[in-house]
């Protein structure tokens, strides 16, 4: 690795540090309560320039890599898992264009102008009428007139949708494609209308401010990433989000960790010498925690080496598979390890107001398995198992 | 084996046209083949020419036209 990419991952690593400790951990409790956006989080993100970090160097960008993205969401994972959350989701968007610009002028001048700008991007993926699969749209990309063309499209959730400044929106090629032929457009918030539909009032992850949206975009066609959709899953959005969703519940999970522990020592400090039953939980529980980790680490490994060096391999029904399987295994785990957690701290770890509250934790880690419906995945993997050989 | 390759997708693609409609190039997801359905095609091709396919060759390209999947067919040993 260069030394520019090294000094990249540094800056990006410790910025995140610094954003959770000093702004997200103090706000975390008031974002969640009120179901409002971390806005101060993302404040400082952009002030540290952490919303241009994953932008190669030679368009402006901090060159980091996809390690040092995945630790700083776990980073701000353990202190606020919205803001982490919006953060690994800019991330992924920034990455599937670093990944798909094919040297695309328009792609290129935009990169830079995320550097200069620090723009946030969103994504509109899931959509009314599809079943949950984000392999298959409704919308479509109108016919272009004059260089020029436009979408409508129904979601039923777009994560930070009134706080972006821009949105990567899958969308049919043109009205008579297939469902399954997808393109990625990139649209400015002034190029679009967004119609709010519905509230937003969940259990969990409630500072993502995830509300439905009636979309509309008219944009030049330049705007339309030329690689299909299929290969922009496959080889970038879906692995990259399992990658750094998967860190940010390690993180609300490892902090979850962190509270029982703290809640043990102080048990322990209270009456020296004295068996402690909680101590031992808490150990049952460590072991909980570092199967997440291991997990979750060995993806990311996999992933950095994948697409750097093999590409193609990404595409390959097993490589799906795995990135799958992280997805499943990491989000039934995280919640396990945040209610354990709870069982470690029992009555003061319930309540919501002491320094041993888990609360927040559970409900944000039970987001996890809804972030594309294990459900669905299962779907997928139960097909793929048929053919593929080694898994 | 074109023949045969073309019965398999008649099958099992769930094609919106008829498979006899499209050239040995033309490319049957746009034809409305779903991944879901791609999976039952290569399931059947593998019974139907008695052959496996690598895992390096389970991915969406492999299995794009009549063409590529002859050439596959062909790489797992079965003759032209």
């Amino acid at each position: 690795m260069s030394v520019a990419a090294l000094a990249g991952d540094r800056a990006l690593v410790e910025a995140a540090r610094r954003t959770a400790a000093e702004v997200a951990a103090p706000n975390a409790d008031e974002v969640d309560r009120d179901a409002r956006f971390p806005r101060e989080s993302v404040d400082a993100m952009r002030d540290a320039g952490m919303l241009s970090s994953l932008v190669p160097a030679k368009l402006g960008g901090g060159g980091a890599s996809f390690s040092a993205a995945a630790e700083a969401c776990f980073e701000l994972g353990r202190s606020c898992g919205a803001s982490a959350m919006v953060l690994a989701m800019h991330q992924i968007q920034i990455g599937c264009m670093v990944n798909h610009l094919e040297g695309s002028p328009w792609f290129e001048e935009y990169l830079r102008e995320v550097v200069a700008e620090q723009r946030l991007i969103a994504s509109i993926t899931s959509e009314v009428g599809t079943g949950g699969d984000l392999g298959k749209s409704v919308a479509a990309v109108s016919e272009p007139a004059d260089g020029s063309a436009s979408f409508e499209k129904q979601a039923p959730t777009v994560s930070y949708g009134d706080y972006a400044d821009a949105f990567l929106t899958t969308v049919r090629r043109s009205p008579d494609a297939e469902g399954g032929d997808q393109v990625l457009v990139l649209t400015k918030r002034d190029q679009m209308e967004m119609e709010p539909q519905g509230t937003w009032d969940p259990l969990g992850m409630r500072g993502t401010c995830s509300p439905g949206y009636v979309a509309r975009a008219k944009f030049p066609t330049e705007q339309i990433l030329t690689d299909p959709f299929s290969q922009i899953s496959n080889e970038s959005m879906t692995p990259l989000s399992h990658v750094l969703w998967s860190h940010v519940w390690l993180g609300i999970a490892t902090d979850a960790f962190d509270r029982a522990r703290a809640f043990v020592r102080a048990a322990a400090k209270r009456k020296p010498g004295e068996p402690l039953p909680a101590a031992i939980r808490l150990s049952e529980l460590m072991s909980e925690l570092s199967l997440l980790r291991a997990e979750v680490g060995l993806a990311l490994e996999e992933y950095c080496r994948l697409i750097a060096d093999d590409r193609a391999k990404l595409s390959e029904m097993a490589t799906i598979l795995r990135f799958n399987n992280l997805k499943i295994a990491a989000s039934e785990q995280a919640p396990v390890v945040c209610q354990g957690a709870m069982a470690v701290g029992g009555i003061v770890a319930y309540k919501n107001d002491t320094p041993f509250s888990v609360g927040r934790h559970l409900r944000d880690s039970m987001s996890a398995c809804l972030m594309v419906a294990n459900e669905r995945i299962h779907k997928t993997d139960a097909s793929l198992l048929l053919i593929a050989k080694e898994v | 084996m074109n023949d045969q390759i073309r019965q398999v997708i008649r099958e099992h693609a769930h094609l919106s046209v008829d498979v006899d409609s499209l050239g040995d190039d033309a490319d049957l997801y746009q034809a409305g083949m779903t991944s879901h359905a791609s999976v039952n095609v290569m399931i059947a091709l593998e019974d139907t020419f008695d052959v496996e396919f690598l895992d390096s060759m389970l991915k969406r390209s492999v299995f794009e036209s009549v063409d590529s999947i002859s050439t596959a067919l062909q790489e797992v040993g079965v003759p032209a």
